[in-house]
């Protein structure tokens, strides 16, 4: 090998080393510390206990956190799924008057009407109406932010399915909503299953429109008691916030891995899926 | 896209299938954004007399806010951010990786792409507390790795924590955007480049980048929009210390609930509305171009 060879794979493999430190470091304390009996900020090798997994699940608000999130999160993902393949669907498949033009408006919403932009007329719309602390109130505001993404990446799934099926089923007399249920739906799951994760794992992780809306740490999910754990500070609280965090990730990683076996990574104009 | 009314819907019924959906966003993303130009014309406030009976401003909250050194500096800093974390950090970083992991052997490839992308999925509360906890001035990994004790890395230099800690959280993105990018390049042209003994950099620029301009802008635009309106700078310095990392979705924030300006608060995030509007046209403009 010649030396410009050798130096070559010297920095190649040296690049590979920075890469993986930088990226692997922040996360190695969420393997170590929530199973250390002193868990502090610092990466050091666990003195194993399970001592702190009993701590959190003794703590007032930890798992009716996760319980809030499961509630508010599912509710906002039935929601979105629902709304969107229905609009999916027809917005596929029916000349609707003015369709083009709804579908780039949808398109331009999707992006430019984030939740921060739009943070105080929202917040200012719920407390006016009284919806402050209701979480149906924000898990319905969370689906209106997730549906125009949701129905572009089902129209996507629903114009990729072939229309013999439906032509077929109606040339035997199938009425509109037997095709719907029995011949467009189960054709339809692998996009469906994908909005259903989508939706679910956006919502779990949203952190400003909880953090907005629900003022009460009772109704509060785990994004956001997250942080009213690290803000308080306090060394009682470390060792909650590592089993915490971990209980509160392990969701999200489950269902990614779940979709990209099952259905592969793919990319949806930008969109996490 | 032809549109075959296959299942003999109806017009009647497929109007029915989408209104339910366009109610929901009506009332929650193009009300608000409608409204937000009235709050923004108006003194309305969290607590106080205006805040029962708001008075028309005008164009005060925006005169104000060009006064305003507080806005002024949110919007340098968010300059920065995206400057540094996305158009350059995120974009230089995520195409590097999808280029040099193209030859690489199969348990490294999804080694990184595994982390990388992990970073990325995460919430985004554990992510900001975990960047907290490295970056911590008593007992931080960083402090531990530098031998720099004592140095409290969110006080003493706010703004380029949050750029490292953006271009770990998003680099994800473009990286997954290159990688599939980087397969439209045929094979043939590098082999040719490399016969004619062309450089690493004249054969980025003279082969690669032609094939992968519009990824590229796509990819710039996208990442800039989140950037822009990326609130977990809030969760790691709550804009602070003393506004040195007040990003403009933080400066929002902190004038609509710190301050109860809502109104003032409300003309700021027209700006943010506005900017948002402008990526989104150019970007579908490129899309619709290309497709």
């Amino acid at each position: 090998m010649t030396t410009t060879l050798v130096l070559r794979r010297i920095g190649y493999s040296a690049f590979f080393a920075v890469i993986l430190a930088f990226f692997a470091i922040p996360m190695l304390w969420l393997a170590s510390a929530p199973f250390d009996s002193r868990p502090g900020l610092g990466l050091r090798w666990p003195d194993w206990t399970l001592d702190n997994v009993a701590a959190t699940f003794d703590h007032p608000y930890a798992l009716t956190s996760l319980v809030n999130s499961l509630v508010l999160c599912g509710l906002a993902m039935v929601v979105t799924t629902v709304l969107a393949a229905c609009a999916a669907y027809a917005l596929s498949r029916v000349r609707i008057p003015g369709r083009d033009v709804l579908l780039y408006v949808l398109l331009l919403l999707s992006s430019v009407v984030t939740g921060t932009a739009a943070m105080v007329p929202i917040f200012v719309m719920m407390y006016q109406l009284g919806l402050i602390n209701s979480q149906y109130g924000t898990a319905l505001v969370i689906a209106g932010g997730m549906l125009p993404a949701a129905i572009f990446i089902l129209k996507d799934f629903v114009d990729a399915v072939p229309r013999s099926y439906e032509e077929s089923a109606r040339v035997f007399g199938a009425s509109p909503r037997q095709i719907l249920l029995h011949v467009v739906l189960p054709i339809a799951r692998p996009g469906i299953a994908t909005i259903v994760v989508w939706s679910f794992v956006q919502a779990w992780g949203n952190f400003l429109l909880p953090f907005l809306l629900l003022r009460d740490i009772t109704s509060q999910p785990a994004a956001v008691l997250m942080r009213t754990l690290y803000d308080e500070g306090g060394s009682a609280n470390l060792t909650v916030i590592p089993v915490f965090s971990l209980l509160y990730s392990i969701p999200v990683v489950v269902l990614y891995l779940f979709v990209s076996r099952r259905y592969g990574f793919r990319f949806h104009g930008g969109i996490k899926s | 896209m032809r549109a075959t009314d296959s299942a003999g819907l109806g017009r009647g019924r497929a109007l029915a299938f989408v209104a339910p959906a366009l109610v929901l966003i009506g009332i929650f993303l193009v009300f608000p954004a409608l409204w937000s130009i009235y709050i923004g014309l108006t003194d309305y406030a969290l607590t106080g007399p205006s805040s029962v009976n708001p008075r028309l401003v005008g164009t005060g909250n925006i005169t104000g806010a060009l006064s305003d050194p507080l806005f002024g500096n949110s919007l340098w800093l968010t300059l920065l951010f995206v400057f540094g974390s996305a158009l350059i950090g995120q974009n230089v970083l995520g195409f590097t990786l999808a280029w040099s992991l193209r030859g690489a052997r199969r348990g490294l490839r999804r080694l990184v792409e595994g982390l990388v992308l992990l970073a990325w999925i995460l919430p985004s509360t554990v992510v900001a507390y975990l960047w907290v906890a490295v970056l911590d001035r008593d007992g931080g990994t960083l402090n531990a790795l530098l031998n720099t004790p004592g140095t409290a890395w969110l006080v003493q230099y706010p703004m380029a924590s949050l750029i490292v800690f953006n271009l770990w959280r998003g680099t994800a993105f473009s990286m997954l955007l290159y990688s599939s990018a980087l397969n439209v390049v045929p094979p043939s042209q590098l082999e040719t480049a490399r016969m004619v003994g062309a450089g690493r950099f004249s054969t980025l620029k003279d082969v690669v980048f032609p094939h992968i301009r519009g990824h590229v802008l796509t990819n710039t635009l996208l990442i800039s929009l989140w950037t822009a309106n990326d609130f977990t700078p809030f969760l790691l310095t709550s804009g602070g210390p003393d506004h040195r990392s007040e990003t403009l979705p933080v400066f929002i924030y902190q004038q609509a609930l710190g301050s109860g300006a809502l109104g003032y608060a409300s003309a700021i995030s027209l700006l943010l509305l506005l900017v948002n509007l402008v990526i989104a046209l150019v970007y579908l403009r490129l899309l619709r171009r290309r497709g």
